[in-house]
């Protein structure tokens, strides 16, 4: 491999044996493409085996029936209903509140501990598990706050477990705003506020509506705090967003696949495939809503 | 000199004081939830040890919740949270850490297009999905078969770790990837003078560099491991017991709490209260992890 | 200053640099020494190169010869393609997937570009010192000593650093401190132990990158007198933005400047005295004298 020939300076103890540390790079390099080729494989695997359960169950009757004991009359329209709801709701009341929040600690914010704590805290946050904030939900919404196992206090749990998720994604899209942006509002005269509504929002907004949407994404895939939120696998009704029982996608695979006969495995394979489209859409939905928000800023 | 004419001693105005609060308040959720969490967790905990010796709780290694005569060993839950979080690091460790690399050191713009979205569409994958194919498949399908149907069950801590591992993959992948992104070109550029191959730049040069971040990712997925229900809760079984046995059926602390919440429980009864302590047990453990993530990256990051 | 070509140059062996390889045949130009037109022997000969980052050309058709055991200054315009003609010398370009280099680099003769020849073993003996100092974010001993551990240095490797570290000036400095990091040193430190790294592998050229952009003047000087200490060893190649250091410290000057094609070429070579006092070329009396660049 290597065809310099040997160095001139005749005392030389360098023994480079470069055809050795070739072959370990390329070993290592070799392990390094295995490592993803296992991954997609996995992620292969995973969709073709889902799919082909699903495929004989998947029908408009599927979409459009509520749960039923017995597997060929068993639909998940009540558990896509439950889903919108609460995914809807999780949207509304996180989008203001981890925007300002964001914009708080981006643009407001001086070096003083408290809003250190602020920070850290919304990083740890970040780290909690998901179920430990269905506890938090069961004592402070359904319990404290009497509202009972609804959507509501679903919704309400959730937004609090993708809260700092939001905050994140938008702290990264402000501040990925540049500077002359700000000096630029403020060289005109602009209050804070000003600089902020008028210059900095508008310039973040493809980052944080991108983050909100993905977070919108990652709570209607989450089931662990709604089983603590009482949420049912067998609902025959459209859930009522304030009473009354509900369900969610995820709940009524878990639901399903709970339940030892294949049949129900291939249902629950079924409503698998319906939120995986859900979150393709999503994510497609992000892909657009990004690209027409920025359609107007280069730098 | 006339005066100015202009005063440039305006007060803030009343408006965008408000707005100011307003926002505070805003970031201000997150601390009361922070409280929410810690004050809902201490309360029915310390009820439960008024009724349970937290002596008994945390060296215990026998949990009988629901089947009398009770029994509130935690140990049997947390040994059955580790073991299936360690067998998730096993295998996200390597699997992270090669695809980090070859996204970080070797990928062209275009591999990258076609890797990125794999670890992404993996890290979106609701849980619960990778629950039903730990269940239908990796337990039935490859376990069995590899194993042999006489030394695996349908529940195992092993089918629990490899799904979990999958799950985590993803986020000691980007972390590190990050964070051997940060390293500067000019560490590289100087290895490879001197005659460096590829590898040892990645070896020798950047790795190091990177350890801080590279160690966080793993802090953090050790704790998303341990606090991850619905990937495990299908998976594992319903048998608390104190293991080292990969094979055999076991439970989680996250698992528990499911199973807890999904039976009639007479809120204020002893299992209703226990659910609580399991919670701040798996609540203190993943908050220490945080901790030591955040602590790990500040103590060893690497000033360039 | 460029060299009549010989004739079709023949195909000899290669002996393989760790012994192992089977040897490999590439070609290389007859060895006997040429005078390049300062009257020593060129070790570096750069045969009509261009450099092209994709479809743009950096740097067009240079032919140079540089002597050995001198001291060569590139000096130029930015951007008129020094660093990356110098980055051809060692093949450090290749790192950046869209670059291309045509013509021949010859190295003691030998083709770099030439199939088969590895870019690994290029860069053990051509060594390379950057604009910003460098050091790993490792103790100044694990520094030094990087070099040789890959490059299964058989020695003791004690005696090579502090050897290293004394013909970089900088054992004095250091030789208290060998287990601290070497990025706690200053920044003319950094740099002088970015040298002792590079001549700790023993190479028979340093290239270096505008090497004192980032110190301060007393820092500067001590780097030029290293150089002028180096030489007795070395050939060394600096690119500089800094007409006084070419001036003060180069034996050679090589003038480059860019063409309307915004490729950089070269206009001139002499020896540095000729290029400061009676440049022949229009451009390189308004560069030197300060009117352009």
């Amino acid at each position: 491999m290597a065809a310099l020939a040997p160095a001139s300076r005749t005392d030389s103890r360098f023994e480079p044996a470069l055809m050795r540390r070739k072959v370990t790079g390329t070993l290592f390099y070799g392990a390094c493409v295995a490592a993803i080729a296992l991954l997609l494989l996995t992620l292969i695997v995973l969709l073709v085996d889902v799919f082909v359960r699903a495929a004989p169950w998947l029908d408009l009757q599927f979409l459009t029936s509520p749960p039923s004991s017995r597997p060929a009359r068993a639909g998940i329209l009540p558990a896509i209903v439950g889903t919108l709801e609460i995914g809807i709701i999780v949207g509304v009341v996180t989008f203001p509140i981890g925007v300002a929040a964001a914009i708080y600690l981006v643009e407001y914010a001086s070096d003083s501990w408290i809003n250190r704590l602020l920070q850290t805290n919304i990083s740890n946050l970040a780290g909690v598990p998901s179920i430990i904030y269905g506890i938090l939900g069961l004592a402070v919404f359904v319990r404290a706050l009497a509202m009972g196992p609804t959507i509501l206090a679903a919704a309400l749990t959730l937004s609090l477990l993708i809260l700092p998720v939001v905050i994140i994604a938008s702290v990264e899209a402000l501040k990925a705003v540049p500077h002359a942006q700000r000096e630029g509002a403020y060289a005109l005269g602009a209050s804070r506020w000003q600089m902020v509504s008028r210059s900095v929002l508008p310039a973040a907004a493809p980052g944080i509506m991108t983050g909100v949407i993905l977070a919108m994404a990652r709570a209607i895939g989450e089931a662990a705090p709604l089983i603590l939120i009482g949420a049912f696998t067998f609902v025959t009704f459209l859930p009522n967003p304030i009473s009354g029982q509900y369900t969610v996608l995820p709940i009524q695979i878990y639901g399903w696949a709970n339940r030892p006969q294949d049949d129900f495995q291939g249902i629950s394979a079924a409503a698998i495939v319906v939120i995986l489209a859900l979150m393709l859409i999503l994510n497609a939905l992000a892909l657009i809503v990004r690209a027409r928000l920025s359609r107007h800023i280069q730098w | 000199m006339s005066a100015v004419p202009i005063s440039l001693t305006r007060r803030r105005p009343v408006g965008e004081r408000i707005i100011e609060r307003l926002l505070f308040l805003a970031a201000a959720v997150g601390v009361v939830t922070t409280l929410g969490i810690i004050a809902v967790l201490a309360f029915e905990t310390i009820e439960f040890f008024l009724a349970v010796s937290p002596i008994d709780f945390f060296t215990g290694t026998h949990w009988s919740a629901l089947i009398k005569p009770q029994s509130w060993g935690v140990l049997a839950l947390v040994s059955g949270t580790l073991l299936v979080a360690l067998i998730a690091l096993v295998i996200a460790i390597p699997l992270g850490l090669l695809a980090a690399v070859l996204l970080a050191e070797y990928a062209s713009p275009r591999v990258r297009t076609v890797v990125k979205p794999i670890l992404e569409t993996i890290a979106g994958v609701p849980t619960i999905v990778l629950g039903f194919f730990g269940l239908n498949f990796i337990a039935p399908h490859v376990l069995r078969p590899l194993l042999g149907p006489d030394n695996i069950g349908t529940f195992s801590a092993l089918a629990g770790g490899i799904v979990v591992g999958i799950l985590i993959t993803p986020l000691i992948a980007s972390i590190s990837e990050d964070s051997m992104r940060a390293v500067p070109r000019g560490l590289r550029e100087g290895a490879f003078a001197m005659g460096a191959t590829k590898f040892e730049v990645v070896r020798k040069v950047v790795f190091p560099a990177a350890v801080s971040g590279i160690m966080a990712s793993i802090i953090l997925a050790m704790s998303r491991a341990i606090g991850e229900t619905m990937a495990v809760v299908l998976v594992v079984g319903t048998k608390p017991q104190l293991t080292f046995d990969p094979t055999e059926s076991i439970q989680t602390m996250t698992a528990f709490i499911v199973q807890i919440s999904i039976g009639e429980t007479a809120q204020g009864s002893i299992e209703y209260k226990s659910l609580f302590a399991v919670g701040s047990t798996l609540f203190l453990m993943t908050f220490v992890l945080n901790l030591l993530s955040g602590w790990v990256v500040r103590r060893f990051r690497t000033a360039y | 200053m460029t060299l009549d070509m010989p004739d079709a140059p023949p195909a000899v062996p290669a002996e393989s640099a760790d012994g192992q390889a089977p040897a490999i045949r590439i070609t290389a130009l007859a060895r006997e020494p040429r005078p390049d037109a300062l009257g020593a022997e060129p070790v570096i000969e750069l045969r009509d190169v261009s450099c092209y980052y994709g479809s743009f050309r950096a740097v067009r058709n240079v032919d140079i010869s540089v002597a050995r055991q001198r001291i060569t200054a590139l000096i130029g315009p930015s951007g008129c393609g020094k660093s990356t003609l110098l980055r051809t010398m060692n093949r450090m370009n290749d790192l950046v997937p869209s670059y291309r280099t045509e013509g021949r680099v010859l190295f003691d003769g030998q083709d770099l570009f030439a199939p088969g020849v590895d870019p690994v073993a290029v860069r053990r003996r051509v060594g390379m010192v950057f604009q910003k100092p460098n050091p790993f974010p490792k103790s100044v001993y694990d520094n030094v000593a990087f070099g040789p551990r890959i490059n299964g240095y058989k020695g003791n490797m004690d005696e090579l650093v502090e050897r290293s570290l004394r013909r970089a000036a900088l054992w004095d400095d250091v030789k208290d401190k060998l287990k601290q990091s070497g990025m706690a040193l200053s920044g003319g430190q950094q740099q002088r132990l970015c040298i002792a790294r590079t001549i700790a592998i023993e190479p028979e050229v340093i290239l270096m990158d505008e090497p004192c952009s980032a110190l301060d003047p007393r820092s500067t000087l001590q780097i030029e007198e290293l150089m002028a200490e180096l030489k007795r060893d070395y050939t060394i190649i600096i690119v500089t933005h800094n007409m006084q250091q070419a001036a003060r410290a180069s034996d050679t000057t090589i003038f480059m400047t860019m063409g309307d094609d915004r490729a950089g070429y070269v206009v001139e070579t002499g020896e540095t005295i000729q290029i400061f006092t009676n440049p022949k070329h229009r451009l390189t009396e308004d560069y030197v004298s300060g009117r352009f660049g």
